[in-house]
């Protein structure tokens, strides 16, 4: 019959004292950008919903969606969006087995790093005129 | 000796239960989102600080009212499979399913907060002859 028996493995090292790397730092913040711009999706339906419920209410809701504050948080969900957009495309060319190794994953995770930068101005600028 | 080879150890569907369908399912609704959410950020971004009549007037157009029921419908069912990938890694047994389903909760009651805002909306434009 099959060995259940578990295998001694080495241990992965430890987050705290693993050196920073491109591929992980890329990787890492898909998630956190993926999970995160829920932040700035629940504002912007509070917002959407103020707009059908009320005069009163969509003045109370839109000062906080437009001040500081709001700015800050759409601004965050953006970037993050614009992270999640380029880190996805990314997932979606290493599943068709290409850039795979070390140098061109890197290479893809700056591409993905200062690209959502570059996009996020974009849009800000874009979307003033 | 081992009467279980490598092979048939992997073959089926998995440590997951289904196989490769979370992924293929995560990798199809990113590729919809990915053709929606520039158009959609371009919308959303000119409506923002617009008053109350020009947001209602311009969700109540077929175009902007069903580009964003798309995203919010396409981005919370992406959203919530999404959140299983870090569930299943830090949270384990009963807490992990109680996440999950509060995720789940969390991105339909968005979704259908979403939909009835747009529908009022909608209906508003209608009564206003937009």
């Amino acid at each position: 019959m099959a060995e259940a028996k578990q295998v001694e493995r080495p241990l992965s090292p430890h987050l705290q004292i693993y050196r920073p790397q491109m591929t992980s730092f890329s990787s890492i913040m898909t998630r956190i950008t993926g999970n995160g711009i829920i932040v700035g999706v629940l504002l912007l339906v509070w917002w959407l919903l103020a707009a059908a419920t009320s005069p009163d209410y969509f003045n109370f809701v839109n000062a906080i969606a437009t001040s500081w504050f709001g700015d800050l948080v759409f601004t965050l969900s953006l970037l993050g969006v614009w992270y999640h957009y380029l880190a996805g495309i990314r997932h979606l060319i290493f599943d068709a087995g290409k850039y795979m190794d070390i140098k061109s994953a890197e290479m893809l995770g700056w591409i993905c790093t200062i690209g959502s930068v570059v996009l996020t101005v974009l849009t800000l600028i874009i979307i003033q005129f | 000796m081992r009467y279980l080879t490598d092979r048939k150890r992997a073959v089926g569907k998995g440590a997951s239960g289904t196989g490769p369908e979370h992924h293929w399912w995560m990798s199809a609704s990113a590729v919809a989102l990915a053709f929606m959410i520039p158009t959609w950020l371009y919308i959303v971004g000119t409506t923002l600080g617009a008053d109350q009549q020009t947001v209602i007037t311009t969700f109540s157009q077929p175009f902007p009212a069903i580009l964003t029921a798309l995203v919010v419908i396409v981005g919370m069912r992406h959203f919530a499979k999404g959140t299983e990938i870090w569930i299943e890694d830090y949270i384990h047994g009963t807490a992990a399913k109680a996440t999950k389903i509060a995720m789940h909760s969390l991105a339909y009651v968005i979704m259908a907060t979403a939909l009835y805002a747009l529908g009022k909306m909608v209906f508003i434009g209608l009564l206003l002859g937009n």
